[in-house]
């Protein structure tokens, strides 16, 4: 592994002297997620491996190169999961990948995000030094918290080597649950059931379908099951992963790109032209359509939301939806102080960064 | 460091500020002298004492743009201010500089019941949060034992936890939405109503930053409903190895606790006279590990944590039957610290955070250093997270207690660091673990956090000086200091 650093250390600093991008990634399962990649390739899979795992501590420490396949099966070895549920496109994703795109899956409302696990992370910086934030325990506040900041930074302030997530128990008892309810009625009951002391782990509503998930004490999930109604989905595993993955049939059909709009979870149905899917209890609006770039970052915008162009479609409208200048000012000082030659994954987040 | 300092700044410098800021709010907002800002001079950790130039309280977000642009317009250095409860020195406050205390911002802007969300101004009591989401059955989950007076603002300086953030995370885990204000001036807003912003999360690097980075004008928290039974299960053990392995287990047989405490003998001992909260003061460690839930789920995991605990070999366990005596469990681990204060006349609270499976040899050496410093120690436990709280007893009164608490606490905190844990888990680092901040991080990593403090204080006038030390300061605590407390010339007074 030292011999692995070393080559990375080496490829920074040729970069630096040269001027020159390094696109860094994994296994390239999110290589269409973000801007295009630019610069040359620098492949993490060689450091790769699990560091430390103490079940009992709830944390897993990894190497960026690190299969999400073989840190699920670790985990499933001792009942415990990611809970925020990122995509594993295959198996293929890496640590490294999963924490620069900062994605989480259904369990992201109720468990938290991606962002909500990072307890600590090493990096290697523009000149090549290896740095470390956070740590392997729970609470942690010496030092402004670096690695939650690296969590979706898409690989722009430095190569992230290593990561420290938290890691939480199988629930007891899971089970799903379907209603045939439209859009607006939807919203309504995600809302309502939210702020009741029920155990909603996932939900999500399409074509007329709202599908929700209860995970917890067996005894907890029995009286939801009761108290909600709806018809029991007995394949509902297989039904989460897919979602999860991406391979709901929302997601595989051909058509129009794709759009994910992070919006309020009371926000209305948004009043565009195409077929919509909701997750997160109402907070997250996948969207396939062919409205307007401008009328579907309004939709998000008007209610307090943003829009990002997910996957497909034409990446010169700016993927990700534009910051408000003081909170621009911040990050292009961020970018030049961490990364001053801007060698890493240029352009990859806003063409200017 | 208790000694009366002179002030440190002239008599012209102070008219021309304290002109410039009666300018941009009302005149009774600015306070100067002496015996207005001295209620001023410390936060909760009362043994680091300043006073300060100027205390200003504006009223509103257009007064705190005004005060920060005529800051920086003079160059004057400001400490933001919450509720000053905070625990590490974090709102000292600087001799030349000006004290920014949003007390007035206290209004609750809305709570709403259907997004399960509230907008608070900073100065709003972290209860009063709770209180007013109480009658739609929604509560703010995170909970610092100075929940009662401690504001919203200083919880995001520094990511504040409480007993039940194993199982409902940190402040930065309840935080929707920050909205600050730099010391250029600018408005910005961090995070949002929805669950993310696009960009980098600079919501999770601003929690926690220990009012170094903006001053806060609004912030939106989530609320979660309020579960409808919590119980309590106490239980003893005859050996803290053998209840630092019950923790472990309860984890391994996946739960996770809506709280888990722990308590070594001295504590118990300290408390119960003072409480009566009925603890076993024979045991070497009593643990509480509390379930919530609805009746049902309880019920279920009570049972599942009972059989672990007993497996475990607990030599006692007792569950609360009753609300009232749930809270009575809870009392002696509650009021923890203010026994301290009734059988020492003063006590140093540590904030280390290990990893669990070091905690027999953390206390083992905690043990040696009461011997070596001459002054006892009880240690209380968030052991679900790994967070120890060591109270160092000593007497201020009596020539070198104080100094060697510090040192004591200063060896305690090296040695969570050598274990792989950190110095601070949730009282911030502020002036008081400063020194310690050059142990656990390296110059180029100290060198990153100050390229985080320049991105939005570019001219390093927000509380400069705490939190993160310069280098020099590290170079000069590594002159004074050799490893594990070993310092050269102990005999020779240097405070």
């Amino acid at each position: 592994m030292e011999q692995q650093l070393q080559e990375f250390r080496e490829r920074i600093r040729a970069a630096t002297a040269s001027q020159g991008g390094l696109q860094i990634r994994g296994s390239g399962t999110k290589h269409w997620y973000g801007q295009t990649p630019q610069g040359e390739l620098l492949d993490t899979r060689g450091y790769a491996g699990i560091v430390d795992y103490e079940p009992t501590e709830l944390v897993i420490t990894a190497r960026c190169g690190t299969l999400l396949a073989d840190i699920d099966a670790a985990l499933a070895a001792n009942n415990q999961m990611l809970a925020f549920e990122p995509p594993r496109f295959g198996g293929q994703a890496t640590v490294g990948g999963m924490v620069a795109a900062g994605l989480s899956g259904p369990g992201r409302q109720f468990c938290g995000a991606l962002r909500d696990f990072v307890l600590g992370a090493d990096l290697l910086d523009a000149q090549g030094q290896e740095l470390h934030f956070g740590g392997q325990v729970m609470k942690n506040v010496a030092g402004y918290d670096v690695s939650r900041l690296l969590a979706g930074s898409l690989g722009t302030l430095g190569l992230i080597l290593q990561v420290s997530l938290k890691v939480l128990p199988q629930p007891f008892a899971v089970s799903t649950r379907v209603f045939e309810v439209d859009h607006a009625n939807a919203i309504r009951l995600l809302n309502e059931w939210g702020g009741q002391p029920l155990p909603l782990s996932a939900s999500t509503w399409t074509a007329g379908v709202l599908t929700i998930r209860l995970s917890g004490a067996q005894a907890a999930v029995d009286a939801a099951e009761k108290k909600l109604g709806g018809a029991e989905l007995t394949n509902g595993a297989d039904f989460w992963r897919d979602l999860r993955e991406q391979e709901h049939a929302f997601f595989t059909q051909d058509g129009p790109p794709l759009w994910r709009l992070s919006v309020p979870s009371v926000a209305a149905p948004l009043a565009l032209p195409g077929a919509q899917l909701i997750e997160w209890g109402g907070a997250q609006r996948w969207y396939r359509g062919d409205a307007e770039v401008a009328a579907i970052r309004a939709a998000a915008q008007v209610v307090g939301g943003h829009a990002s162009l997910y996957r497909g479609g034409d990446k010169q409208v700016g993927v990700f939806a534009p910051l408000a200048p003081a909170v621009a000012k911040i990050h292009r000082r961020l970018k030049t102080s961490f990364d001053p030659s801007g060698i890493f994954n240029p352009g990859r987040m806003y063409p200017d960064l | 460091m208790n000694a009366p300092v002179a002030p440190l700044f002239s008599p012209a410098r102070q008219r021309e500020v304290v002109a410039a800021l009666k300018v941009v709010v009302p005149p009774h907002c600015v306070l100067f002298d002496e015996e207005d800002t001295r209620p001023y001079e410390c936060d909760g950790l009362a043994a680091y004492r300043q006073l300060p130039m100027v205390v200003v309280l504006p009223e509103n977000e257009q007064q705190i743009i005004a005060i920060l642009t005529a800051c920086h317009a003079l160059q004057v250095q400001i400490v933001p201010r919450g509720a000053g409860t905070g625990l590490s020195g974090g709102a000292m406050p600087i001799a030349d500089g000006v004290v920014v205390s949003t007390a007035k911002l206290n209004r609750i802007v809305s709570v709403d019941k259907f997004s399960r969300t509230a907008v608070v101004q900073p100065g709003v009591r972290n209860l009063a949060i709770s209180d007013a989401a109480a009658p739609h059955g929604l509560y703010y989950a995170p909970d610092p034992s100075s929940q009662i007076a401690c504001s919203i603002g200083g919880n995001v300086a520094e990511n504040s936890g409480g007993v039940h953030c194993l199982k409902y995370g940190l402040t930065v885990h309840n935080v929707l939405r920050v909205r600050m204000v730099t010391i250029e001036g600018d408005v910005v807003e961090l995070g949002g109503a929805a669950l993310d912003a696009p960009g980098l999360d600079l919501l999770a690097v601003f929690i926690g930053s220990e009012g170094m980075l903006g001053v806060v004008t609004e912030v939106t928290v989530k609320l979660i409903p309020k579960p409808q039974q919590a119980r309590v299960i106490m239980a003893s053990f005859d050996d803290v190895v053998k209840g630092g392995n019950a923790v472990a287990n309860v984890i391994a047989a996946g739960i996770i606790p809506a709280g888990l405490e722990m308590m070594d003998k001295t504590s118990s001992r300290m408390v119960e006279p003072f409480v009566k909260a009925g603890y076993d003061v024979d045991a070497e460690a009593i643990l509480l590990c509390e379930s919530d839930g609805t009746v049902e789920e309880v019920e279920e995991e009570i049972g599942r944590m009972r059989a672990v605990l007993n497996a475990s070999g607990a030599t006692a366990i007792a569950v609360s039957e009753s609300e009232a005596e749930r809270l009575r469990f809870w009392s002696g681990r509650k009021n923890a610290f203010p026994a301290a204060g009734r059988i020492s006349p003063d006590y140093y609270c540590m904030d280390g955070t290990i990893p669990r499976k070091k905690l027999a040899e953390v206390l083992l050496g905690i043990a040696q250093m009461e011997q070596k410093y001459g002054l006892r120690c009880a240690n209380v436990f968030h052991a679900g997270d790994g967070n120890l709280h060591p109270l160092i007893l000593f007497d201020a009164n009596r020539a070198d207690e104080f100094h060697r608490a510090e040192l004591f606490g200063a060896e305690i905190l090296e040695l969570c660091v050598a274990v792989g844990g950190t110095i601070t888990g949730e009282h911030g680092v502020g002036i008081e673990k400063i020194n310690s901040m050059c142990v656990q991080f390296s110059e180029q990593e100290r060198e990153a956090f100050f390229k985080v403090k320049r991105a939005f204080d570019s001219a390093f006038l927000l509380n400069p000086d705490k939190a993160i030390p310069s280098l020099h300061r590290c170079a000069e605590y590594g002159k004074m200091h050799v490893q594990r407390g070993q310092i050269k010339f102990p005999d020779l007074p240097r405070f």
